[in-house]
């Protein structure tokens, strides 16, 4: 082994003005590897990045995922369709109800089923109920990560309000199951409906709050104006979606270009950002907030009075709850529907759906039969985790944690 | 046939095996050997412009002679439709050409599959397990034949015994 004086190179050289400098001790200079995780409060769930470090500043990033891999894809291939529905949640455990959507809409695609109109006023009311938990959650994390405290406190102070309002309307507050094959499970009760109401008078001026907390915040404004700013070409080619590319300027939205459930009905407008860096995302998710409580005060009110929640494919959807349990052949049908499972036809299908993460995408291939052949999950946290060291280089470590909490990353997701 | 399978039958009438059009979703069936370069027409011709990336996903089935099929499915921001490209590999000789330097995207999706499906990508930069560990000695579990339970990898840890005071 070399003796350690030869290990060490010279940075400063003297400079002949000031021979006083030759006496400075000489600096170790080689690159330091830095493992970052897999514990780690910011990394949202249990992630592991490698860091090769000058400095302070990354030179490559090498993400270490899979601490929490379940093998969902795999699990899939042994259940029928109406069983995996609960599994969807465990998914993105933030923001389940968008993943029991994500994946209702791609079975219904794959049966040809059409739901009812009542029923898809209802999914887009909670889908965007639970887009505005999704970007509370990610507001108050992500101020957290960086430094600025209190607004944690205020976001989650009203998203607990509307995880109390799924507790009453499904009976579970994170891992619901509320969307089935079809419909819906069961319709708002007028108690549900009248505290979303009082919610929409409530919370604009909170959005208003938070806002001020933030953007008069010099520390939240330096350190996300100009960090891990990816241009509108990159941004497509890594597949990124959601408020990420559309900091970047794209204005890529899968409601307005799919325009499924209730969406079209809708007046909306999809916020897009110009300088794709941290600030823009930001700005795009408290916009999208205020949009989404457009979208439920418009469905509220053009939602027909009644109707039924669930489509009427008895070879498919279950029976009315009701009848389950006072008429012996919805509970066989019910019975049968989920250790059978329906018979669906052969073919592969993908369908995405514009989650508050980016695009969440089911691919299934069916070869008949009550399980799925093939069901592929199109998770937006792990395509994103893979921009992650193009976006990483050149920035301090500190930045890397602004990095992960830009994408909204969460490892059940990303992992499955 | 869907104007945009046409088109591209035009462009590789050797490659082209079949398109097929099910639920609005369009799927063509390429040969192995040009898939690069269908990938690469998809994502530079002006008319299919698909610049944006959906997913790489694999299907194993055991009983045919080509068993993998590898899935690439793409889209265009601008034109608004979506492609979806298939190829057939055989076990013997699982590997197909990367498409990393068309979609950068794509280093992800594809070490997935590689991963799960054992798959090799020809080119790839960095084709290495992405969620199992490194070490994983029980092969690819996606396969068809791989059991949902494992195969005795996980009971031959040691584990610390729980001390009871």
């Amino acid at each position: 082994m070399a003796p350690l004086e030869d290990q060490r190179s010279t940075v400063y050289k003297v400079d002949p003005a000031h021979p006083e400098t030759e006496t400075l001790p000489t600096l170790r200079t080689e690159e330091l590897l830095l493992n970052m995780g897999p514990q780690h409060p910011s990394t949202h769930g249990v992630l592991k990045v490698i860091l090769e470090l000058e400095g302070e500043r990354i030179v490559k990033s090498t993400p270490v995922m899979g601490f929490l891999h379940r093998g969902v894809e795999k699990l899939a291939e042994g259940m029928t369709y109406h069983q995996f529905i609960p599994h969807t949640d465990r998914l993105d455990y933030v923001c389940a109800m968008y993943n029991n959507f994500a994946y209702c809409r791609a079975v219904e695609k794959l049966m040809d089923i059409t739901v009812p109109e009542r029923a898809e006023y209802l999914r887009t009311i909670v889908a965007e109920v639970q887009r505005i938990i999704g970007h509370l959650f990610w507001l108050g994390t992500q101020a957290l990560d960086i430094g600025a405290m209190t607004v944690f406190f205020y976001t989650f102070r009203d998203r607990e309000i509307l995880l109390d309002w799924f507790d009453e309307l499904c009976g579970a507050r994170l891992t619901t199951s509320w969307y089935r094959i079809g419909g819906v499970e069961r319709d708002f009760t007028p108690a549900l409906v009248d505290k979303l109401w009082r919610f929409l008078e409530y919370f604009p001026p909170k959005i208003d709050e938070y806002v001020i907390f933030l953007e008069r915040n010099r520390i939240w404004l330096a350190r996300t104006k100009g960090v891990a700013v990816i241009s509108a070409e990159d941004a497509l080619n890594f597949g990124l979606s959601g408020p990420t590319l559309r900091g970047s300027g794209v204005n890529y939205d899968l409601r307005k270009y799919e325009a499924y459930a209730a969406y079209p009905k809708c007046e909306f407008s999809v916020p897009v950002g110009k300088n794709g860096d941290t600030y823009d995302r930001y700005w795009i998710r408290v916009e999208e907030m205020r949009e989404s409580l457009k979208i439920i005060r418009q469905c509220l009110e053009q939602m027909p009075k009644e109707g039924p929640i669930l489509a009427d494919v008895p070879s498919v959807t279950l029976p009315p709850k009701d009848r389950v349990f006072t008429n012996l052949e919805s509970m066989i049908q019910q019975f049968k529907l989920f250790s059978q499972g329906f018979d669906a036809p052969p073919g592969e299908i993908y369908c995405g759906t514009e989650a508050h993460k980016g695009e969440l995408g089911f691919y299934i291939v069916s070869t008949g039969g009550g399980r799925p052949y093939r069901l592929k999950i199109r998770a937006p946290s792990f395509i994103h985790m893979g921009a992650f060291d193009y976006m990483a280089r050149g920035y301090m470590i500190a930045d890397a944690i602004t990095i992960f909490g830009t994408y909204d990353i969460v490892m059940g997701e990303c992992d499955r | 046939m869907h104007p945009l399978a046409a088109h591209i039958q035009a462009k590789f009438p050797d490659a082209f095996i079949e398109a097929k059009e099910w639920r609005g979703d369009l799927a063509i069936t390429v040969k192995r050997h040009a898939l690069h370069d269908v990938c690469r027409f998809l994502r530079e011709d002006p008319q299919l412009d698909c610049d944006y990336i959906v997913h790489v996903s694999s299907v194993d089935w055991p009983d045919d002679e080509e068993r993998f099929e590898v899935v690439y499915e793409v889209y265009s921001i601008r034109k608004r439709h979506r492609i979806r490209v298939k190829t057939r590999v055989p076990e013997h000789d699982c590997e197909v050409d990367s498409m990393t330097d068309i979609w950068k995207g794509a280093e992800f999706m594809e070490r997935e599959v590689f991963d799960m499906m054992g798959i090799r990508f020809r080119h790839h930069p960095d084709l290495r397990r992405i969620l199992l560990p490194d070490d994983y000695p029980e092969g690819y579990p996606l396969r068809k034949d791989f059991p949902v339970q494992g195969k005795g990898w996980r009971d031959t840890f040691e584990f610390l015994q729980e001390e009871v005071p």
